[in-house]
């Protein structure tokens, strides 16, 4: 049983005019064996939530804490955080050219691990994930990312989510720019880690459309930085019907009410 | 990596030249006398980017000696490999059509009367490659080595060059390729510290001949490396590769010049660089020549460069002479980057650390040029040389270096 904890975390970008702070108190714990669904509008700052917690340099914490299992995720480098079980699913897997993806996966396994994975059942075990995701076996040989359509880069994103197999998982809009075949492999390799009872999700999405493959325990609704509505399964189907409007509307209000 | 200038030369209509005559700095009417060469100063353009200081003379008149440099040789049955002198030497001077272009390579063949020859028969096919290493006892006194390879037509054969050791080499090294023989050259500058090397390569490609030339620079102070191809035919195809990795205070220059000079004749030039210490220099000029004739033909040329540290300079200057307005494609593209921090992120978010993650980048950064090579033992051979390359700036640990070489 684990549990991620994030506490009022506020987060800063730094722009051309100075820090911007884009995170305003985020509050929320998501436990092993339980899907979040976190929904907005875009520019709510979901991701920034999803790329702070992964470390991206980007992002600067400015307060607040985010805690695994009692231990400071924020004190952690980013592959540190990789490595005591956080995993995030990229809207836009980066190429890396001249890196094999059998490569890849075998030294990120053996960094997760600690030792390098048996080789004869690794091989196995990287053959079916990739045949699970409908991805063909001569994608091993080649280089991480490169001229992979949006599609078969988040394949290869679920690919290293069976393999790597972390505590909790954070998937970042995985489901954007995926038409109806490739939506539901995706997710049901979603379905397929959560299927083991003991794994968290944290899952970004814009859309309620995913959301009929993968069925969350928790939905919040982000806006402006931080959580302005939770729920159940049910919150989405609402969402789904009526739109974010009320929500950017009551945000708008309380940002003129607060200045 | 930020492409920070790419240039691709789609419609080449408008650059038609009608004169016959090219008037080019950057390649100049060769001869075979010292005195019509004159000791540069180093403002001209071809030297400007060359610390003549560290040259120790070798460009200007210091007096070459002999027993410096050891070569020994491995050569398969039916290839020979020996030093001649005299007359018969005189005879395999100039066998690529060189004519020197410079003081070095003018004083290599006035003043020394030996030469190395490869001679490769027509038809031959050797399976192992010809191996020439020349390995340097001092960098005290200078001294001159000429070296030439004649594959016969329709020959297939590899021709590997090792340069170690200390020394202050000037050289001259060609290549005739026979109508439809399949050639690679690797040429290795893996010297020591204190090495200087200044070296002319120059190679004629037969009709529907293909070269593949390979220059790889790891080591010495100082490595100046002129690569030079022409064609004796139409179909030629020459394939010029390179990869080189600069550390503190070394200076490694690359220049390369293809004269189109036969129709449906194709060139690829493609190196890779990467530099890291203070004062680290990298130079690479590409130079191209489509002359009037050379209707059809296809060019690309292609310079990368990753700087890892701080205080490092890499210079490329790609060049397209064009006088024809017939040709299948040219172009040409020069970057120079730092590692991408989004690679790294990505790396990183899967557990890799840091330092595993910037060897995975630069090891993927030259992979593509090393698997091009086609030499098994020489591609071992370049990526273990990059991993030591790395081990001096980013003091990996082995044992996770063993877990992640080989793919599964």
């Amino acid at each position: 049983m684990a549990t991620l904890d994030i506490r009022d975390l506020h987060v800063s970008v730094d722009t051309e005019d100075g820090a911007k702070e884009i995170l305003r108190g985020v509050d929320l714990v998501v436990r092993s064996g339980e899907t979040h669904a976190i929904m907005g509008p875009n520019g709510s700052g979901k991701s920034t939530l999803a790329y702070s917690i992964a470390g991206h340099p980007k992002y600067t914490v400015t307060s607040g804490s985010v805690t695994l299992d009692g231990e400071d995720v924020l004190a952690m480098s980013v592959d540190e955080r990789a490595r005591a079980g956080l995993f995030l699913a990229m809207q836009y897997p980066v190429e890396v050219p001249g890196v094999s993806v059998a490569n890849f996966l075998r030294t990120a396994k053996t960094a997760v691990d600690g030792e390098a994975p048996k080789l004869r059942t690794w091989v196995k075990d990287v053959n079916a994930a990739m045949d699970r995701v409908q991805m063909a076996p001569e994608f091993a040989q080649r280089s991480v990312n490169e001229g992979f359509s949006g599609g078969e880069k988040k394949r290869h994103e679920i690919v290293q989510l069976e393999l790597l197999n972390p505590k909790f998982a954070i998937l970042d809009e995985t489901d954007s720019g995926l038409d109806i075949d490739a939506l539901r492999v995706v997710s049901e390799g979603v379905n397929r880690f959560t299927g083991q009872g003991d794994r968290g999700v944290l899952l970004i999405t814009h859309y309620t459309r995913i959301l009929r493959y993968i069925k969350p325990d928790f939905v919040h609704v982000f806006v402006a930085g931080r959580v302005a509505e939770q729920g159940g399964a049910e919150l989405a189907e609402r969402l789904e019907a009526e739109g974010y409007d009320r929500y950017v509307q009551a945000a708008k209000s309380a940002t003129t009410a607060g200045a | 990596m930020t492409v920070t200038e790419t240039d691709r030369v789609a419609n080449v209509a408008n650059a038609v030249e009608t004169s016959d005559r090219v008037a080019s700095h950057l390649h100049p009417e060769g001869s075979w006398r010292v005195e019509d060469h004159p000791v540069p100063t180093g403002l001209e353009e071809i030297w400007r980017f060359t610390p003549l200081k560290r040259l120790r003379g070798l460009h200007a008149d210091a007096p070459f000696g002999t027993g410096s440099v050891r070569t020994e040789s491995s050569a398969p049955d039916g290839v020979s490999v020996r030093a001649v002198e005299g007359a018969e030497a005189a005879d395999w001077r100039g066998i690529s059509g060189f004519v020197p272009t410079d003081r070095a390579s003018a004083r290599v063949f006035a003043e020394t009367a030996a030469s190395l020859v490869v001679d490769v028969p027509a038809e031959a096919e050797p399976t192992e490659p010809v191996v020439l290493r020349l390995s340097g006892e001092g960098a005290q006194t200078a001294e001159a080595g000429h070296v030439a390879v004649r594959v016969g037509a329709h020959a297939r054969v590899t021709v590997v060059l090792n340069h170690t050791g200390s020394a202050q080499l000037a050289q001259v090294v060609e290549f005739a390729v026979g109508d439809g023989a399949q050639v690679t050259v690797v040429t290795v500058q893996d010297w020591a510290d204190d090495a200087v090397h200044l070296a002319q390569h120059q190679a004629r490609v037969g009709r529907d001949a293909s070269l593949k030339h390979v220059a790889v620079s790891f080591g010495g102070d100082l490595v100046r490396l002129n690569s030079a191809v022409s064609y004796a035919g139409p179909g030629g195809n020459a394939e010029l590769l390179g990869l080189y990795f600069a550390d503190a205070g070394q200076h490694l220059e690359h220049r390369l010049f293809v004269d189109h000079n036969a129709p449906h004749t194709i060139s690829n030039v493609d190196y890779k660089g990467a530099l890291q210490g203070r004062g680290a220099h990298t130079v690479w000029i590409g130079d191209v020549l489509i002359r009037k004739v050379a209707e059809g033909i296809e060019t690309y040329e292609s310079n990368r460069n990753l700087v890892l540290t701080d205080g490092c300079r890499a210079d490329a200057v790609p060049n397209l002479e064009i006088e024809t307005g017939d040709i299948a494609g040219a172009g040409h593209a020069a970057t120079t980057g730092r590692f991408d921090d989004e690679q790294l992120f990505y790396l990183r978010s899967r557990g890799i650390a840091e330092d595993e993650a910037r060897r995975l980048v630069v090891h993927g950064f030259f992979a593509d040029i090393i698997r091009r090579i086609g030499v098994a033992d020489v591609e071992e051979r370049l990526l273990t040389a990059v991993e030591h390359e790395l081990a001096v700036n980013i003091g990996l640990p082995t044992a996770s270096a063993a877990g992640a070489g080989a793919d599964a």
